[in-house]
């Protein structure tokens, strides 16, 4: 695979898997908690790094896993102590993010973590980070990943198709006939972590925060159902990380920024749409 | 003992910054009771981000680093992102958390792209974006002070002159509008005010902390107070409380960025006013929903 098009699939997969599990967030109104969470995974990172002086592999992901839910988990129980939904995600978010800054300049000579990096990513440099096995590559370690991430995502959804449906539909129906609507909720919570801490290391956080939920909303526009969401989302994603790529080629400039531009674009185009279409029949 | 207190606290460095940090606590202190009450918490982080494509169409348009410039540049982005969410709101079925992280995406991504494209410039180079990003208040300057003095001041008329109006406004928008209030203009000139401070803020917490700013005091103020009078004054109180000790803190410890100190003072003080707040903290017999 030519290094070009390795980059736009690489986007692509991201894009794919931030919308599938954005579109859950969008439908349970809670489209902050992506944004919170693709934060304080930065913290996870460090304390896994701390732990066990690696920048990647299986501790990386445990850490952010575990931050991420945290970070659901504090959200949703500061709201049961009456505290407003946004205002309960933005203090956990800040707090655990200001802690992860902390640590990091507290161990800045143990902690080799490039934040500028983090924060923004270089999809650029995805491409040469290759997996070997017995001396034969096997292509770019982030094409496995993530293909390995969107196949997972796919499968919880096929699997707990019926929940989702009705949990995102009716959450209030979906308690009384006594779904586990908890266990749901944090599974998905769960996807979102790993999402964004795969794409954190691929591509940056501000892709994984403009995925998880620019092509949902524009999806969410146009659907009729939440099968239609989906399937509008993936492929929006898919646009905008062909659109980010030709843009940012023209421009010499990050690709990431192109690719979540472009969503923007996109997400823009079939609102001005909406509207005019709306006063025509008015 | 005293001496050593004494000669900490003469240090001119020292005074500017800590007379900074705890002025701007203490301005976010007293607007985020109001975004926290119209329930435009995150308003604050969205506004952060969405200053970057601001400052970097700025720096294209004039080919200049100056701080009024960027502050400029910042401010119409601030606002133009504040509008978007209002139409974005109001013209489709968008909930205004999907309006709120679908703004500050974009922008950011708009400005990611500007900066690396300026960054390839040939006259153009990097300078500055770290500090943007994580914040830097040792570097407070007397100039930067002034500047949150001012900011400070504006704030406070606004406030004394507006507070019927604003109290208005957060507890009853419906009926603030059908007495003929100039709704609009009022929320304008909160926006407005919530985007200058947040903009003074990202150079001394960063992009991601200054929300903070803008929603921490004004959460623990809830805890102690009966009235808005009341909340806005404990609020500002607790926010120039968490400039305070995160600044002494970091000074005293030495290579510690203040930020994040003066965030997670903060996240402690709003903590204790959760368990500990008479009748309403939850160790003091307050209840749960």
């Amino acid at each position: 695979m030519s290094y070009e098009l390795s980059i736009i699939v690489i986007g692509a997969l991201t894009g794919v898997c931030c919308s599938l599990v954005g579109s859950y967030l969008l439908a349970r109104k809670m489209a902050m908690i992506g944004d919170a969470i693709s934060h304080t995974v930065l913290l996870g990172i460090v304390i896994a790094f701390l732990v066990s002086s690696q920048m990647s592999g299986i501790w990386m992901y445990i850490g952010a896993t575990v931050v991420g839910l945290a970070t659901a988990y504090f959200a949703q129980l500061l709201h049961e102590w009456k505290v407003k939904a946004d205002a309960a995600i933005g203090v956990t978010f800040t707090t655990l993010f200001a802690l992860a800054i902390l640590l990091i300049t507290l161990f800045t000579e143990r902690v080799h973590l490039d934040l500028d990096h983090v924060l923004y990513g270089e999809i650029a440099f995805a491409p040469l980070r290759t997996w070997e096995w017995f001396g034969h590559s096997l292509g770019p370690q982030a094409l496995w990943i993530l293909s390995g991430l969107m196949l997972l995502i796919i499968g919880c959804y096929a699997l707990l198709s019926k929940q989702i449906r009705t949990i995102t539909f009716d959450p209030a129906f979906a308690q009384v006939s006594g779904m586990p609507l908890r266990r749901v909720h944090y599974l998905m919570m769960t996807l979102v972590s790993l999402t964004a801490v795969a794409a954190f290391d691929i591509v940056g956080s501000i892709l994984v925060v403009a995925m998880l939920v620019v092509p949902p909303a524009t999806a969410y526009l146009m659907a009729r159902s939440f099968q239609q969401v989906l399937l509008y989302s993936a492929l929006f994603a898919i646009v905008a990380a062909l659109g980010g790529y030709a843009m940012a080629s023209v421009l010499n400039a990050s690709i990431a920024g192109a690719m979540t531009v472009c969503a923007g674009l996109i997400f823009a185009f079939i609102f001005s749409l909406k509207i005019a279409l709306r006063k025509l029949k008015v | 003992m005293i001496e050593a207190i004494y000669s900490f606290f003469a240090d001119p460095n020292i005074q500017w910054v800590l007379f900074g940090t705890m002025l701007l606590g203490l301005t976010g202190g007293v607007l985020s009771v109001f975004a926290v009450l119209r329930q435009q918490s995150l308003l604050g982080d969205v506004i952060a981000h969405a200053a970057l494509p601001g400052i970097c169409l700025s720096y294209l348009l004039f080919g200049i680093k100056s701080v009024p410039l960027f502050l400029g540049g910042a401010l119409v982005s601030g606002l133009l992102a504040g509008w978007l969410i209002q139409v974005i709101v109001r013209h489709s079925k968008l909930r205004q958390d999907a309006a709120l992280a679908i703004v500050l995406s974009v922008f950011f991504g708009l400005g990611l792209m500007l900066l690396t494209y300026i960054q390839q410039l040939p006259n153009g180079n990097q300078a500055g974006l770290s500090r943007f990003l994580f914040g830097q208040a040792a570097s407070l300057i007397a100039s930067d002070v002034r500047l949150i003095a001012i900011c400070a001041l504006v704030t406070a008329v606004v406030v004394i002159l507006f507070f019927e109006q604003w109290k208005t406004l957060c507890f009853d928008p419906i009926f603030a509008a059908s007495i003929g209030m100039p709704v609009k203009m009022l929320h304008f000139l909160l926006t407005a005010l919530i985007v200058v401070i947040v903009i003074i803020g990202i150079q001394i917490a960063g992009v991601v902390l200054v929300a903070a700013l803008l929603i921490t005091p004004a959460m623990s103020a809830r805890y102690w107070s009966q009235s808005l009078a009341s909340m806005i004054w404990l609020s500002a109180l607790f926010g120039c409380l968490a400039g305070l000790l995160g600044t002494v803190t970091s000074v005293v410890l030495g290579d510690i960025p203040t930020g994040p100190v003066i965030i997670l003072y903060g996240a402690i003080i709003f903590l204790l006013s959760l368990l500990l707040a008479p009748g309403k903290g939850l160790l003091m017999g307050g209840r749960r929903s």
